[in-house]
């Protein structure tokens, strides 16, 4: 049994008896990346020495206080870390070595004393379904390395699943938390839109873009995200809301609670292993006294192509910063301004950003706002709307996360529209801004993760919590581990 | 109006800054014709009377008091630039 | 066939805020490069902007300032292009709900007054600096970046280029006034683009506009429009067709000089910022700026003419700048009589400023030491004479006029025993004078006087020495 089966509660509380050290921990994370992450490629910049150190230190001064004391974590590598290469998954950033300042995230988790074990892989600026746009190397599923682990926050998710770190950071534009989750049999927080800082999140569409916790249990991921919500300053859409105990949510009890399953959620091209699994959830829901009934959310399915237009027009503006002159790789053949501009940026960005920055381009320029960017706005109000409309009656929405389980490496990596089919069921709740996490429920025949999705209201992520873990309680998916090091992948 | 031309694929890389050869133009074209097509279905939806959502969250006025503050240093400001002289940033110029 | 001559202005003006417009950033001008700047104004990745409250309060009260209506409802957009000077290649700008709209100012040409609309005026920051050297590349310095600018942008009201060195010195005077801005175009604290049209008599269709930039003063924007007046109507009535261009005016040959032409409009993308939550100004919040808008120079113009009885010219000129008119303020408001105060700072103070190229907070000359100067005149300590040289030492070298009159021995001789005995020896030494002055030449008696005077230093009391000399030549 690895340290990293017990929760961050149950360590918390070894490490204050001293039964473990801080240093015990450390080990335990590097000692695992060390034997698997040569198959699942989830770190991109490990900080060793550092986080060595610092468990050394922390060991000299126990703090009791400190709500993460000594627990390792991987941060997904389009969160900044003062000190600490910076990626994005992309080779315009591979020589980001300092980006000078640690996001909010970062600075609210190291005050609670967590080490940060290294930067996880994914899809270069978080473009992508699958972590085969790392420039890099992608990373592999670890419950089977022929297959993708979901992406962008495919590092973040396989990371956690190898049991390499007891969380991680990703963060969810279209899915990029909850899909990966889903494929890597992990849980997966999007909070709500305005919830957790954004500053120090290497932007992708600010208007969609939000940090969550990636953990083994849905225990862990309240007490991760109770650390990291909150108002900041440096976030003027960052929500003054107050950030209540997450932990003291989870009660196990849903009794009466009302679950909207929406038909579009269970339609056609929902794969029907996918459609079993949810359904069999849901009678353990109704057999935990919830009642859930259908409902319709009818403009779910103009969902992605309003998701693309947006996120790839803010894209488009987002990434023309990576211009090649204050940091980052300029090109060698930039011998005037313009070839300056190209250049670094052509040879920096893999297709799926060029693609994407093109598409928000097209959508923004003289002529095609209104029937792209705008229409898309609009679709977008509908969108929320369908939800404002549920989550009246409902506390929660429940459906799977992703159409399927996780697709083999290189099967849909040339189809940019089958690509982005993957997120139909995520892209509407981060469009209504609404929170959505993703929990195991149950596999497929080939022995891959499925994923529940719950979603409720903005800022209840407490009742998202409760039914998360009154099922995951019921049930015991989350337990199960997947294969890796000394058996062969 | 589904679809995009070859042309404007080009005028776009252009404005985006992005050098891309006539193949990948071709590329680009196929994929992007293909995804501006599948965007097109949003035409389904009568839209004449929504407004637009940029913000999903009701918030106004967010502001900071008018109070200077250090941050980092000269040295720290020029740490990753792939060019600088003398406390500047250096770039070639407009014309070779 | 005559032409109609159609101007427009587009003016940027940096607000004195502390800190930046969407960073903590010190805003301050003329320090090394790239010291006053933070990875926000760098535009790391990662990085938000945060909206100066202070940069929204300076560009309503300009607005208002400018008579503009206040958008209730207002928000940023993102304007997307490339620069090295623009970090994020793009500019946080306002695009469809400006802060301000339909303002306007009222100049005055020739003693005709005319009122000129603002179509718009809002919020965006600067960008950083380039300067281009001859060896291939060019060096940036971001320290500008993220300076709240105001741009303001003029109705097609102005038919002469004197009417937008008119609009332009105005506008200027109005903004110092409010106190958000030097308007230092030396400093770039104000800058000017301007374009220009002409069409024939009576078309209603505006022609093709070229506009001008890198203008360096309003004096060089006057003479680029009127070059550029003449080349235009040359053209056309040579057959010619005006083309969407950009030029600039060269200060050596005085021509405008073509940069480059324009294709077609071009594509800035613009988008609502989502990183910035939309502003809502209510009437509070408004009437609140309102009322820390100062006295605007037509009003003080007015009060002068009105209150003070000064000459409207008088009053123009001292309203002219703020500082000008300020400096007179404190100098009434420390004594000083206001008609000689005014006659002070339009006489003397002008003539140094012009003949040193000097700004009035450049002299040493105080408005409280030009008010003792002036009471020291009044109660007959010095003479105006006297006061010349005390005036030349204060502009020069400033200090207390009552302690330079004692330790220069400047005070004015009114003594009455003093004074019959130097005008007693005076009268002896020039007999002759004495006889033409009784033979009824009055020329004679300026000769003494002057004598006096030259026995004095100039310090005798004129007055006095006249009633004394007329009464000792009598006796004799």
């Amino acid at each position: 049994m690895s340290l990293f089966d017990h929760s961050i509660k149950q360590l918390e509380e070894m490490l204050h008896k001293k039964e473990i050290s801080a240093e015990d921990l450390v080990d335990a994370s590097y000692d695992r990346i060390h034997e698997v992450d040569d198959q699942v490629k989830a770190f991109l910049t490990l900080d060793e020495e550092h986080a060595r150190n610092q468990a050394k230190q922390l060991d000299a001064a126990p703090d009791e206080n400190a709500r993460l004391f000594a627990i390792p974590a991987g941060i997904k590598d389009n969160i900044v870390t003062k000190g600490l290469r910076t990626t994005c998954g992309s080779q315009f950033l591979k020589n980001f070595d300092d980006p000078l300042y640690n996001a909010t995230v970062v600075d609210k988790l190291n005050a609670e004393k967590i080490v940060t074990v290294g930067k996880l892989n994914m899809d270069e600026f978080a473009m992508g379904s699958s972590n085969e746009n790392s420039s890099y190397t992608p990373t592999r599923n670890p419950w089977n390395t022929d297959y993708v682990p979901g992406g962008s926050s495919g590092g973040s998710a396989a990371s956690v699943a190898a049991g390499e770190v007891p969380f991680a950071l990703g963060s969810d534009t279209g899915g990029s938390i909850r899909q990966p989750a889903s494929f890597c049999g992990v849980v997966g927080m999007k909070p709500t839109y305005g919830r957790v800082s954004r500053f120090g999140l290497v932007a992708f569409a600010s208007s969609l873009d939000q940090v969550g916790p990636i953990t083994r249990s849905v225990e862990d991921n309240a007490r991760i995200l109770e650390v990291i919500s909150g108002h900041d300053k440096m976030d003027s859409t960052s929500a003054d809301v107050d950030v209540p105990s997450y932990t003291d949510k989870l009660t196990g009890d849903v009794k009466g609670m009302k679950i909207a399953v929406p038909k579009e959620y269970l339609a056609e091209g929902v794969a029907p292993e996918v459609k079993e699994a949810v359904m069999s959830a849901l009678s353990v829901y109704e057999s935990l006294g919830a009642e859930w009934e259908k409902v319709s959310l009818p403009h779910s399915k103009y969902a992605v192509a309003a998701y693309y237009l947006l996120a790839s027009s803010e894209a488009s503006a987002n990434l023309a910063r990576f211009d090649g002159v204050r940091y980052g790789v300029r090109s060698e053949k930039a011998d005037n301004m313009m070839d300056m501009f190209t250049y670094s940026r052509s040879e920096g960005f893999g297709d799926e950003v060029k693609r994407r920055i093109m598409l928000g381009t097209f959508a923004l320029s003289s002529g095609y706002y209104d029937a792209y960017y705008k229409k898309a706005q609009k679709v977008r109000t509908l969108i929320k709307n369908d939800f404002d409309n549920i989550l009246k009656d409902y506390d929660v929405v429940i459906g799977p996360t992703a159409p399927t389980p996780a697709f083999k490496v290189g099967e849909k990596v040339d189809d940019p529209l089958t690509m982005y089919a993957n997120d139909i069921l995520t892209i509407p709740v981060n469009l209504a801004g609404v929170p959505g996490i993703s929990v195991p429920c149950g596999f497929s025949e080939s022995g891959l993760p499925i994923g529940l999705q719950v979603i409720g209201n903005a800022f209840d992520e407490g009742t998202v919590y409760r039914a998360a873990h009154a099922y995951e309680q019921a049930t015991d998916h989350h337990t199960k581990r997947p294969q890796l090091g000394g058996a062969k992948s | 109006m589904a679809d995009i031309s070859k042309d404007e694929v080009k005028h776009v890389a252009n404005l985006a800054r992005l050098a891309i050869s006539e193949e990948e133009a071709d590329m680009f074209t196929k994929q992007l014709s293909s995804i501006i097509e599948y965007a097109e279905q949003l035409n389904e939806l009568d839209t004449e009377h929504v407004e637009p959502t940029t913000h999903v969250l009701d918030l106004k006025n967010v502001m900071r008091k008018d109070e200077p503050k250090e941050w980092i240093s000269k040295d720290e400001a020029l740490r990753n630039a792939p060019d600088k002289q003398e406390g500047y940033f250096r770039v070639p110029s407009i014309m070779e | 066939m005559n032409f109609e001559t159609i101007i427009g202005l587009e003016v940027h003006v940096e607000l004195k805020t502390e800190s930046k417009i969407f960073s903590s950033s010190p805003n301050a001008f003329g320090d090394k490069p790239n010291s006053n700047i933070n990875p926000i104004d760098l535009a790391y990745p990662g990085v938000l902007p945060v909206l100066n409250e202070e940069a929204v309060n300076y560009a309503m009260k300009a607005a208002l300032a400018l008579n503009c209506d206040i958008a209730a409802n207002t928000k940023f957009d993102r304007k997307n292009y490339f620069y090295p000077d623009n970090p994020k290649a793009y500019q946080i700008s306002q695009f469809d709900q400006p802060i301000g709209e339909n303002g306007w100012i009222e100049i005055e040409v020739n003693g005709e007054k005319k009122r000129i609309g603002i179509t718009r005026l809002h919020m965006e920051e600067d960008a950083g600096k380039l300067t281009h050297q001859d060896d291939g590349h060019s060096l940036v310095d971001f320290n500008r970046q993220g300076t709240p600018l105001i741009e303001i942008v003029s109705e097609p009201d102005i038919r002469t280029p004197e009417e937008a060195y008119a609009y332009l010195e105005k506008l200027k005077n109005i903004i110092q006034y409010t106190g958000v801005s030097d308007c230092k175009m030396e400093e770039g604290s104000l800058r000017c683009d301007a374009n220009l049209s002409i069409r024939p008599i009576g078309q209603e269709e505006f022609g093709v506009k070229t506009e001008l930039k890198n203008l360096n003063s309003f004096s060089f924007v006057q003479k680029g429009l009127e070059f550029e007046e003449k080349r235009q109507e040359q053209e056309l009535l040579s057959g010619g067709e005006i083309l969407q261009e950009t030029r600039r005016y060269d200060e050596k040959t005085k021509e405008t000089i073509l940069m480059r032409v324009k294709e077609g409009s071009d594509d800035y993308r613009y988008f609502p910022e989502p990183d910035l939550v939309p502003l809502y100004i209510d009437d509070e919040w408004k009437e609140r700026i309102r009322a820390e808008i100062p006295e605007l120079p037509d009003a003080r113009k007015q009060r002068y003419i009105n209150e003070m009885e000064l000459p409207e010219y008088d009053a123009a000129v001292l309203t002219s700048s703020k500082e000008m008119s300020d400096f007179f303020e404190v100098a009434v408001h420390h004594g000083a009589d206001i008609k000689q105060a005014s006659n002070w700072l339009m006489g003397d103070v002008l003539a140094y400023m012009n003949k040193h190229y000097m700004e009035l907070n450049e002299l040493a000359l105080t408005p409280e030491a030009l008010a003792t100067m002036i009471k020291l005149i009044e109660d007959g300590t010095i003479s105006s004479k006297i006061a010349k040289k005390v005036f030349a030492e204060l502009v020069e070298n400033g200090g207390d006029p009552e302690k330079i009159v004692k330790e220069k021995g400047l005070v004015q001789i009114s003594d009455e025993g003093q004074l019959t005995e130097i005008i007693t020896k005076v009268l002896d030494e020039n007999e002759q004078s004495i006889i033409d002055y009784q033979n009824g030449k009055d020329r004679a008696i300026k000769y003494l006087v002057g004598q006096v005077m030259k026995a004095t230093k100039g310090q005798a009391n004129p007055p006095m020495v006249n009633k004394i000399l007329q009464q000792e030549i009598d006796k004799r």
